[in-house]
């Protein structure tokens, strides 16, 4: 499993909610590659144009607040966001990311040490974020072996395919 | 332990959890609403064929009711087949109204469940004494197939509310306040017991809507100990089958806050969070272009009451529009009946068929860049009822009903103290 990140941040603020990652007037579309044109739209109308895959969204507390959309997490993950890492997510959010294998990581504090630009090298099994410009290592939580089951499965939709296919793994 | 651990210790079949415990859990029941064409996709993605239980699972069409686009109606008709061919027992097409609101007039809420449902604002079932929590796509899809699925035990908060409120105050104006106070991320990921004499003695219209915003403080679920006008409620609809599960003496709670409502103000919440809330006399005057009653936390009977009695004989200014959607279509009959409609109407409102159209943008009442709404709803955040340009204020629906008829943002007290509003 993939447990190494590095790539561009890209800053936002607290309570960043599903409204701004994923309007409401996109929630007719069903394709990924679709929704994925709208990611964080409501937040910065130019970000989908802006990412580069592998970049990687920080934010303040509460990221993924709001509605139960799966369509938030899709949008994140299909735009080629590598990775969120936020003061701390909103539950459902957590879940559906998770769910999808879109690494996420808690990190206190993570908001006043970076700039949108720097670049961030995540490491998954530590729970670190290390910021090249300012050399510092910031220590996140680790993710539960739970969570990280489901992602080095790449997601809960392999997990099952297997389970419905009788296989195991 | 706690009712709300007693309960996910059931589904799990154990004896006892702790807080923070990763569970597998049967699912009692499963509402997938129509934004989630998703779940049937997802559900053969994941190599599904026959649905865990058909009895156990409903569709709710109810945030495209009726369809207003080609692709949303394309949605409904795949997810309707999809209801067909797996013999669903518990459809609602559009014509039944919010899921949170359909699903206990049916008669499928009952105390001591396992609820999950698409929809944030499942918290609402916590006024049934339900566990009930909201999920995505791929999370139904997986309830589909096997009828479980993992939660992780949440921390329960106790919030204890007491107090009287005067006249033209609301349970949405108590927990507004509670959320402006406690704020946007309080309870990310725990569980919220509503308790104290002030929960005691409200009606089941009331509960549901502060279980309802329990998720604008981050909750995972809400709870509150059902009292006589609940058990009322869900016996006449479902039965007396049902578990009550009580919390534990001297149970300890993660945090606990405590509220005297005896001199709230109405509440507003302004733009663009639902913590961003003022009591009414501290926010300056705002033209309204948009008035909205309506959804799963303001579009309920007692709303509709509320905000005839406040328009009563009067008419709605002429620059602003009254937008109002009953939350079901139990309630649109009751309210006809009861001249709720004819009062909303002849004072200038125009009603859309019941379901969330503008509470989530949509369709039914968008708003334009740089306009203001002043809503019964439950998120005012950039972007949710249309344009990020616009500006959602959130409030009681008297209070909406009373901004309706000046024009701009007013406190509805004035209206239910005069002989006109004393009566629909």
């Amino acid at each position: 499993m993939k447990t190494g990140y590095t790539g561009k941040a890209h800053l936002f603020g607290k309570n960043i909610d599903t409204d701004q990652i994923y309007p409401g007037q996109y929630l007719e579309l069903v394709e990924p590659d679709e929704i994925a044109r709208h990611c964080l739209e409501g937040a910065d109308p130019s970000f989908a144009s802006k990412l580069q895959p592998g970049d990687i969204v920080v934010a303040g507390t509460n990221f993924g607040c709001g509605s139960s959309r799966e369509h938030a997490a899709i949008a994140l993950k299909h735009a080629g966001v590598a990775a969120v890492v936020a003061e701390s997510f909103a539950r459902i959010f957590y879940r559906n990311a998770i769910n999808l294998a879109l690494p996420l990581l808690v990190c206190k504090g993570i908001s006043s040490r970076v700039e949108s630009g720097d670049t961030l090298k995540i490491d998954l099994e530590q729970g670190t974020v290390t910021n090249s410009r300012t050399g510092k290592v910031l220590e996140g939580e680790k993710l539960s072996s739970y969570a990280m089951n489901i992602l080095d499965k790449g997601g809960i939709k392999a997990i099952f395919l297997d389970k419905t296919r009788g296989k195991t793994r | 332990m706690h009712a709300v651990e007693k309960m996910l210790a059931r589904a799990a079949g154990v004896d006892s959890v702790t807080p923070g415990e990763i569970l597998n859990c049967s699912v009692d029941f499963i509402e997938l609403n129509d934004l989630y064409l998703q779940v049937v996709r997802s559900f053969y993605e994941m190599g599904g064929t026959k649905v865990w239980d058909p009895t156990k699972i409903s569709f709710v069409f109810d945030h495209y009711s009726p369809a207003p686009t080609i692709r949303t109606a394309q949605i409904h008709k795949e997810m309707r087949d999809f209801a067909r061919e797996q013999g669903l027992t518990h459809h609602f097409d559009i014509n039944a109204g919010v899921c949170h609101q359909v699903m206990p007039e049916a008669g499928l809420i009952r105390p001591g469940m396992i609820l999950v449902a698409t929809d944030s604002h499942t918290t609402t079932h916590g006024a049934f004494g339900a566990f009930g929590t909201g999920i995505g796509a791929t999370d139904a899809a997986t309830v589909l197939i096997s009828g479980e699925l993992w939660f992780r035990v949440p921390e329960v908060i106790k919030i204890e509310i007491t107090g009287k409120p005067r006249t033209g105050v609301y349970a949405k104006d108590v927990i507004l306040h509670i959320i402006g106070k406690l704020k946007a991320d309080a309870a990310v990921y725990q569980a919220v017991e509503f308790c104290g004499e002030y929960v005691e003695g409200l009606g089941v219209s009331e509960r549901m809507a502060v279980c309802n915003m329990a998720v604008e403080m981050g909750a995972k679920t809400a709870w509150m100990k059902p009292n006589r006008a609940v058990l009322d409620y869900v016996e006449e609809r479902f039965g007396t089958d049902y578990i009550l599960d009580e919390t534990d003496p001297g149970y300890t709670y993660a945090g606990e806050h405590f509220f005297d409502v005896s001199s709230l103000e109405p509440q507003l919440a302004c733009p663009h969070s639902v913590d961003n809330v003022f009591p009414f006399s501290e926010v300056s005057p705002v033209k309204v272009d948009q008035a909205f009653i309506g959804s799963c936390t303001g579009g309920r009977l007692e709303d509709l009451e509320a905000a005839a009695q406040v328009v009563k004989g009067r008419k709605i200014a002429p620059a602003t529009r009254m937008v109002v959607i009953p939350a079901s279509m139990e309630v649109y009959k009751k309210a006809m009946e009861k001249g709720y409609v004819q009062t909303l109407i002849e004072a200038g409102a125009t009603f859309n068929a019941p379901g969330c159209g503008p509470c989530l943008g949509t369709h039914a009442g968008i708003l334009a860049r740089g306009e203001v709404c002043v809503s019964s709803t439950n998120r005012n955040f950039p972007g949710r009822m249309g344009s990020p340009e616009a500006e959602i204020y959130l409030g009681s629906p008297a209070l909406v009903a009373a901004s309706a008829l000046e024009g701009s943002l007013a406190d509805p007290g004035k209206y239910l103290d005069t002989p006109q509003g004393a009566s629909v």
